[in-house]
């Protein structure tokens, strides 16, 4: 990713404001935005955190740097800059700071604690094509997990449905803040994503069933079948708004107004695919229909095919740890995500998992060191981009957070050590500028309604 | 490393390793014996066993040196609940050998057969500093079996020759909402069911001759099982329960107390809630300190501090790895412990001596002391944090091969991504 980064000396401060790209359905009888985001930051007086080394995000880190914040924004980043009147000021000294961690794989609040099956929502497997449905229509703010997620710095997360189908739905991205409804967490303005599944899990799912998919050339068919419709459903759309909109417009199909989303970039493809052969395949799928994938989810055997995937411009989403459950698994290394990275590739430590997702700067940081044993030679700078801007590319929203460069999101982390060991805790969490998790403050350890009054709630857990 | 492994694989090449001496020197040891902790110190190891701890040891004349200044020694890592041996791909039936459908063998399954020291996963979990696991049975949900117990772990080592180390080490079963679940819905049936089953075993074991006559009622168990179970009714092998809820530690503890029986508590996420009770009762704990979620309601008070307070309310604790595949976290897991609150010296006891004496192996492993076999972990950095990895592994003082399937995985791709690599590790 290009870095816009400023390195500001002296008193000189930039305030640099990004316009928020809003994303349109309005073409298509798609209707702008049903179930807008109601998410706003709350006021914040401007912030200087002072002496923490940084990792920026953008590759570099700064020892005993200064990072001002101020209306919820980063305003500016570099080494020992004066603090301007009127901000208050954090004590960074012996402390790192990092960009909010972006998971770009997440099931919070589809399958939220406590996990009884009223609660799993995450995988509408009664079908293999399910577009229509999309994860923000699950999600269950309460979910105790959102919190453990911010005592692990995580400020942005993707939630997506689950894996059963070959379209298992829409993605919705989230800001990390506790609220009562899902629109109140949802990223202002993100795009949407949709997952689709290779591989074992929807041929199991429906081969069990005794129906199609019940291979991976089954897989492979059902997704052409779906795109040949979408396409279709674009065309006749497009003849109609073409002919001045006259007669009665197309009928409006949820699931493939989902797919055409993707068919006109509106949409980011969010592929869970283990195999390399799969994913190349997946990537002729693609070009077929003239759509972009933007990430591999899971992707055990990226680091097979890394060069293709730098050269597609394809994210890989992936663990340093997990391997093995499955025959599709099997070949998974702890240098995937760095050998993705040193390919030129977009390179992302995802979690999946609830427990994960609280130690995703764990995660990378065993993934750091596999590396720099193996000699891929893998600087702090380069590895936090693992779990801040490359998932933020991934999702879609990089030119708004994964990275402290002025005028991004005060997303911020401060980490009472080298965030890449098992010792780091996060401190102190910034969302927009506002702190929402704050280790030393019982007010930002209040449980969810649903740990309220039950054994546990009065710790951060 | 090449050049150490290389010449492991030379003198195993001339001699079986067991029988050479070898001295791992220089490092900064950390015994978890009676030696502690010295600074610069030495580790002979002849014929499998260590034979001198100490800062002031002499070489013995002949011994392979191994130079381990400026890093850090420990004793091989123990993992305690794991499936290592048994199990290959969990997706693939025919290699997962945790558990049986079969009806006549429950408490009698006994994961010290069948055991697989080829198996991908051991290479993978000894990088980690691994070099003994307790291989544990599991259950097989399939519905309509509906035997209470799911058979006996076995300890095992993980050089790549026969696994088996002790057989019987523990008998597993589940209570709260699993037992319930096993037992027709409510704890209170397992509870009675168990009691039932604990007095037919006594039945048994009191009347056999008349059994075999066919003189005696029907029980509900195989003789398989009540043989089984006669070692955990008169106390001489523990009965591993996995349990959470803090009124299901206390049901366990006081079933425990009743029926005379030795008791290991697994997973236990509200043992610090009932920290008291099992420190009185001397009960060991298994625990996954990063378990912090309310994932059901009997871990409601699920926390990342449990293992600090079951530290201090005098517990003995050991802790577990995140399953199989991923045993290699057992080390970060005592880090997360620590990281909550517990002491680094106990965090890694948790993971070396502590599993040692629950399971009954203390003599053997666990420490860097005379008599001991002689498994040490050399590591580049603290053996508990993320940013550390071993750079030797010795089981029963034989160097262990630092590659895995993954490592060679590694290095037939890095080529293609780094033309100038070649492979080595540098």
């Amino acid at each position: 990713m290009a870095s816009t980064m400023k390195y500001l000396g002296g008193a000189c401060i930039v305030l640099i404001s990004m316009a928020t790209v809003g994303i349109s359905l309005a073409a298509h009888g798609a209707p702008d935005d049903p179930f807008p985001s109601t998410y706003h930051p709350a006021a914040s007086a401007p912030l200087a955190i002072v002496g923490a080394t940084v990792l920026t995000g953008t590759g570099t880190e700064i020892a005993d740097a200064t990072v001002l914040i101020a209306d919820g924004k980063i305003e500016a980043v570099g080494p020992s800059l004066p603090v301007p009147n009127g901000y208050g000021e954090v004590d960074g000294r012996g402390k790192w700071l990092t960009p909010g961690i972006i998971d770009a794989h997440s099931h919070l609040g589809v399958y939220p604690s406590p996990a009884t099956p009223s609660h799993e929502d995450g995988n509408e497997a009664v079908s293999p094509n399910t577009s229509e449905v999309w994860a923000e229509h699950s999600v269950w703010p309460q979910d105790p997990k959102f919190r453990l997620a911010r005592a692990g710095g995580v400020t942005s997360l993707m939630i997506l449905p689950g894996s059963a189908n070959l379209f298992g739905g829409r993605s919705v991205t989230l800001k990390n803040v506790p609220s009562v409804t899902t629109q109140g967490m949802k990223f202002p303005g993100a795009p949407y994503g949709l997952k689709i599944a290779c591989g074992e899990n929807p041929k199991r799912v429906y081969g069990g069933k005794g129906r199609s998919p019940a291979t991976r050339m089954g897989n492979v068919a059902g997704y052409r079948r779906a795109w040949i419709d979408a396409a279709d459903y674009v065309r006749r759309w497009d003849k109609w708004e073409a002919g001045g909109k006259a007669g009665d417009p197309p009928k409006r199909d949820l699931q493939l107004e989902t797919l055409a989303g993707v068919l006109r970039g509106e949409i980011l493809v969010q592929n869970h695919c283990y195999r390399a052969d799969e994913m190349a395949v997946m990537v002729d799928v693609a070009r077929e229909f003239g759509f972009k994938i933007r990430t591999f989810h899971h992707a055990n055997e990226a680091f097979k095919i890394a060069p293709l995937l730098a050269q597609e411009d394809i994210c890989v989403a992936t663990w340093a740890n997990s391997w093995g459950a499955k025959m599709e698994s099997l070949d998974g290394i702890e240098e995937n995500a760095p050998m993705v990275d040193a390919a030129g590739g977009c390179a992302i430590i995802h979690s999946d998992d609830g427990l994960l997702i609280q130690r995703l700067n764990q995660e990378a940081g065993i993934a750091m060191t596999a590396a720099n044993h193996t000699g891929l030679s893998v600087s702090r700078g380069e590895a936090i981009k693992w779990i801040t801007a490359n998932p933020a590319k991934a999702m879609g929203i990089a030119d708004r957070v994964g990275t402290l460069e002025p005028g991004k999101m005060a997303d911020v982390v401060l980490w009472s050590a080298n965030p890449f060991s098992v010792y780091a805790l996060a401190e102190r969490v910034w969302v927009d500028g506002v702190v929402q998790w704050d280790r030393s403050d019982p007010r930002y350890q209040r449980p969810s309604d649903f740990v309220l009054g039950q054994p546990g709630q009065g710790f951060a857990r | 490393m090449i050049r150490l492994f290389a010449a492991a694989l030379a003198l195993g090449a001339a001699t079986p390793a067991a029988a050479q001496t070898v001295a791992i020197t220089g490092g900064r040891l950390i015994t978890m014996g009676p030696a502690g902790e010295i600074e610069r110190g030495t580790v002979v190891i002849t014929r499998g066993r260590i034979v001198a701890v100490g800062a002031d040891v002499m070489v013995p004349a002949g011994a392979k040196i191994v130079d381990a200044t400026g890093k850090i020694v420990t004793p091989g890592l123990v993992a305690a609940g794991t499936a290592l041996g048994l199990i290959e791909v969990r997706a693939v039936e025919t290699t997962d050998d945790r558990a049986t459908d079969a009806n006549e063998v429950s408490a009698a399954f006994d994961a010290g057969y069948g055991l697989n020291p080829d198996s991908l996963l051991i290479p993978v979990a000894r990088l980690g500093g691994i070099t003994r696991a307790i291989a544990t049975p599991a259950y097989k949900d399939k519905g309509g079996r509906e035997l209470l117990f799911a058979g006996q772990a076995a300890a095992v080592a993980l050089d790549g020759r026969p696994m088996l180390m002790k057989r019987g080490v523990a008998m597993i079963l589940d209570m709260g909402d699993a037992g319930a679940e096993r037992a027709g819905g409510a704890r209170a049936a397992e509870l009675v069911a168990l009691r039932a089953l604990f007095a037919e075993v006594r039945d048994y074991k009191a009347r056999r001759a008349a059994y075999d006559r066919g003189e005696t009622r029907d029980y509900m168990l195989s003789r398989v099982d009540m043989e089984a179970l006669i070692p955990i009714v008169e106390g001489r092998m523990p009965l591993l329960v996995t349990v959470n809820r803090a009124a299901d530690i206390r049901d366990a503890l006081a079933l425990a107390r009743e029926e005379g029986l030795r008791l290991i508590l697994e997973s236990a996420s509200e043992g610090w809630r009932v920290a008291d009770e099992i420190a009185a009762a001397g009960v060991p704990v298994l625990l996954t300190p990063v378990e912090n979620t309310p994932a059901s309601f009997e871990m409601l008070g699920a926390t990342l501090s449990n293992a600090a307070r079951l530290a201090a309310a005098g517990v003995v604790f050991a802790i577990e790895g995140n399953g199989n595949h991923r045993e290699r976290e057992v080390r970060y897991n005592a880090g997360n412990a620590v990281a909550n609150g517990l002491d680094w010296k106990s965090g890694l006891a948790a993971i070396t001596i502590n599993p040692a004496h629950i399971f009954g192996l203390a003599d053997r492993i666990g420490s860097l002391e005379p008599g001991k076999e002689g498994d040490v972990v050399i590591w580049d950095g603290d053996p508990l944090d993320t940013l550390s990895r071993p750079t030797a592994v010795f089981i029963r003082g034989a160097a262990q091969p630092m590659t895995s399937r993954a490592t060679e995985l590694r290095d037939r791709y890095l080529p293609a991504i780094l033309p100038s690599a070649n492979g080595e590790t540098p």
